[in-house]
C-alpha cells in the first residue's frame, strides 16, 4: 500500500509538469460525456420515460456508470495500455522485480486526466438524486456505493483480459473496446431495456447487469428485495476467470525480445 | 490535378493496408448499430407516437451512420498534420510545388473514403440481410439513390472542409488541443451523430438544421430513408452546396494568411 501512494505521488508530480495539457485533457473527456448528457436531455425531453425509467432515474444510472468506469480507467490503465508495454519489453523488467505482477502493471500508469469524467458524473448525481424521488435509507446508500464499487471490479476484470489477451497476440485487440467503451456508452440506460437477449447476455457472460440494472431496481424502489443490492458483489466473481486468463498468459508469454 | 490525383490514389492504397484494424472496426460498429437500434425500439414501444421518423428510416439512419462512419466522422484528425505544424516540418511541404491546401484536402479524402470502403460494405450487407424492422431498407427508386448519393459528396466534402479549418486554425494556437476538443464534440452533436436531429425539440432543430453541421450526415441519411423529401430534399442540398463553397473558401482564408505569418521556429 506504502509502494502504491508512491507511484500515485509520482504519477501526480508527473502530471503538474504539464498544467495546461492536464486541464485540456479533462475539459475534453468532460466535453464528450456531456454530448451523451445532451442526447439523453433531448429523448427525455420527447418522450417522458423509457420502460418506466424516467429521466432523472437514467441519468443517475448513467453516472453510476460512468463513475464506475472513469475509476477504472484511471486506476487500472496500466492494463490498457499493456500492448506498448508487451512490444517495447518493459514486461520483462517487471519480471524480474521482487513485487507482485499485478501490482507493478496497476501502478505503472495512473490516469488522472479521468477527473473530466469523474467530475461529470459527480454533477448528474447532485442533480439526479434530488429529482430522483428516492428515500434514502442507509440501505439504499450501501446499494449505491456497491454499485460504483461493482462496477470498477467489472470494468477493471475486462480491462484485464484485454491485457492477457495481449499475451498471445502482442498487439491490443480493438474488438474488446465493444465491451468496455460499450458498456460506458450504452450503459446510460438499464439494460433491460435493450431487451432479454442483451440483458441475459449481461447477466451471464459479462457481468454489466449484476451492478447496473438489478440493485438498480432496489435503489429506485421498483423492486424491495434487499438482496438485490448485493447483487454487484456477485459481479466481482467475474475476476476468477479473469485472473485465471492472466495467469495462463503470465505463464504463455515469451518475450518479444525488444 | 494530375499530381493530387495520383497522391489520392497514393493515400488511397495507403489506407488499405490495415485489413485487420478493419475488421474490428466492422465488428464494432456492427454492435454499436444493433444496440443503438435495440435502444431507439423500447422508445418506440414506450410513446409511439412521439417518434418524429418512421422507425424504419431511423434503422436505415443508424445502418448508414455506421457503415459509412468513416466519412463523416468529425473527431478523427490525421496526427500527422497536427505534429508538423508543432515541430516545423510543414517546411518541407512547404517547398513542394503544390497548393498546400488542396494537398491536405484530398489526404483528408483519401484517408477517409480508403477506410470507409473497407468497411461499408460488409456492414451494408448484413443490414440488409436483417430481418424487417432492423434491417436497412433498399431506396425506392433510382432517383432517390442518385440524389442520396450526391448529397453524401457533399456531405463528405463538407466534413473534410470543416477539418481543414481546424488545422488552418491550429497554425495560430501552436497547441491544438483545446480547438480540437470543443469543435469536435460541438459538431458531432450538432451533425447528429449521437442523437439523429429529428429528435431534437422542434425550436433547437430548427436552427441546427441550418448551420453546417446538418448539411454532413444528416442531410444524406434522411434523405435516403425518405425522411427528407419534396421540395426540403432541394433545401437540404442547396444549403449543403452553399456551405461547402463558404467553408474551403474561409480554410482557404484561414490556411493562406496563417502561411503567410508562419515562421518556422528552426530546430
Amino acid at each position: 500500500m506504502k509502494l502504491y501512494l508512491k507511484y500515485l505521488s509520482i504519477h501526480i508530480k508527473s502530471i503538474l509538469q504539464y498544467k495546461t495539457s492536464f486541464l485540456l485533457t479533462s475539459i475534453g473527456q468532460f466535453l464528450v460525456s456531456f454530448n451523451v448528457f445532451l442526447g439523453i436531455l433531448f429523448m427525455f425531453q420527447r418522450f417522458s420515460n423509457v420502460e418506466g425509467f424516467t429521466y432523472s432515474e437514467c441519468l443517475m444510472c448513467y453516472s453510476i456508470v460512468l463513475l464506475s468506469f472513469s475509476f477504472a480507467e484511471c486506476f487500472f490503465r496500466g492494463f490498457d495500455m499493456f500492448a506498448g508495454m508487451i512490444g517495447n519489453g518493459e514486461f520483462d523488467r517487471i519480471l524480474v522485480r521482487p513485487r507482485g505482477l499485478i501490482f507493478q502493471v496497476i501502478g505503472s500508469k495512473i490516469e488522472l486526466t479521468r477527473v473530466g469524467r469523474v467530475l461529470q458524473a459527480i454533477v448528474m448525481f447532485c442533480y439526479a438524486i434530488p429529482r430522483s424521488g428516492i428515500i434514502w435509507s442507509a440501505s439504499k446508500v450501501i446499494t449505491l456505493v456497491n454499485m460504483v464499487f461493482g462496477g470498477t471490479v467489472v470494468f477493471a476484470g475486462l480491462f484485464v483480459i484485454y491485457a492477457s489477451l495481449c499475451f498471445f497476440t502482442i498487439e491490443g485487440l480493438e474488438f474488446m473496446n465493444i465491451f468496455t467503451d460499450g458498456a460506458r456508452e450504452y450503459g446510460k440506460y438499464p439494460v433491460n431495456i435493450y431487451g432479454k437477449n442483451v440483458l441475459k447476455f449481461c447477466t451471464y457472460l459479462v457481468p454489466f447487469a449484476l451492478f447496473q440494472y438489478y440493485p438498480f431496481l432496489y435503489l429506485t424502489g421498483k423492486s424491495n428485495q434487499i438482496f438485490l443490492a448485493f447483487y454487484p458483489i456477485l459481479g466481482g466473481l467475474f475476476l476468477i476467470p479473469c485472473y485465471l486468463l492472466w495467469q495462463s498468459g503470465v505463464r504463455h508469454y515469451k518475450s518479444t525480445g525488444s | 490535378m494530375i499530381k493530387y490525383i495520383s497522391f489520392f490514389r497514393m493515400r488511397f492504397i495507403n489506407g488499405f493496408q490495415y485489413k485487420i484494424a478493419a475488421l474490428a472496426g466492422i465488428v464494432t460498429q456492427f454492435v454499436w448499430g444493433a444496440m443503438e437500434i435495440l435502444l431507439f425500439q423500447a422508445f418506440y414501444r414506450t410513446n409511439e407516437n412521439a417518434f418524429p421518423m418512421e422507425f424504419s428510416a431511423l434503422t436505415s439512419y443508424i445502418w448508414m451512420q455506421q457503415a459509412f462512419l468513416a466519412l463523416f466522422m468529425t473527431w478523427f484528425w490525421e496526427k500527422e498534420l497536427f505534429d508538423s505544424i508543432q515541430t516545423g516540418n510543414i517546411a518541407y511541404e512547404l517547398c513542394r510545388p503544390t497548393d498546400i491546401y488542396t494537398m491536405w484536402f484530398v489526404r483528408g479524402m483519401a484517408n477517409r473514403a480508403s477506410k470507409a470502403l473497407l468497411r461499408c460494405v460488409p456492414i451494408l450487407l448484413m443490414a440488409y440481410l436483417l430481418p424487417k424492422p432492423y434491417g436497412l431498407v433498399l431506396p425506392s427508386d433510382l432517383v432517390l439513390l442518385a440524389w442520396f448519393l450526391f448529397s453524401m459528396l457533399l456531405g463528405f466534402l463538407v466534413v473534410v472542409a470543416f477539418g481543414m479549418i481546424i488545422y488552418g486554425i491550429t497554425f495560430y494556437t501552436v497547441n491544438p488541443m483545446g480547438v480540437r476538443m470543443v469543435s469536435q464534440s460541438l459538431a458531432e452533436f450538432l451533425a447528429g451523430a449521437v442523437i439523429p436531429l429529428p429528435f431534437l425539440p422542434d425550436s433547437i432543430k430548427k436552427v441546427v438544421e441550418l448551420l453546417p453541421f446538418a448539411a454532413m450526415q444528416n442531410a444524406p441519411f434522411r434523405i435516403y430513408s425518405g425522411d427528407i423529401s419534396g421540395k426540403y430534399l432541394y433545401q437540404t442540398i442547396l444549403l449543403q452546396i452553399i456551405w461547402l463553397v463558404i467553408m474551403v473558401v474561409l480554410g482557404k482564408i484561414i490556411m493562406h494568411s496563417a502561411l503567410k505569418k508562419l515562421c518556422i521556429q528552426g530546430g
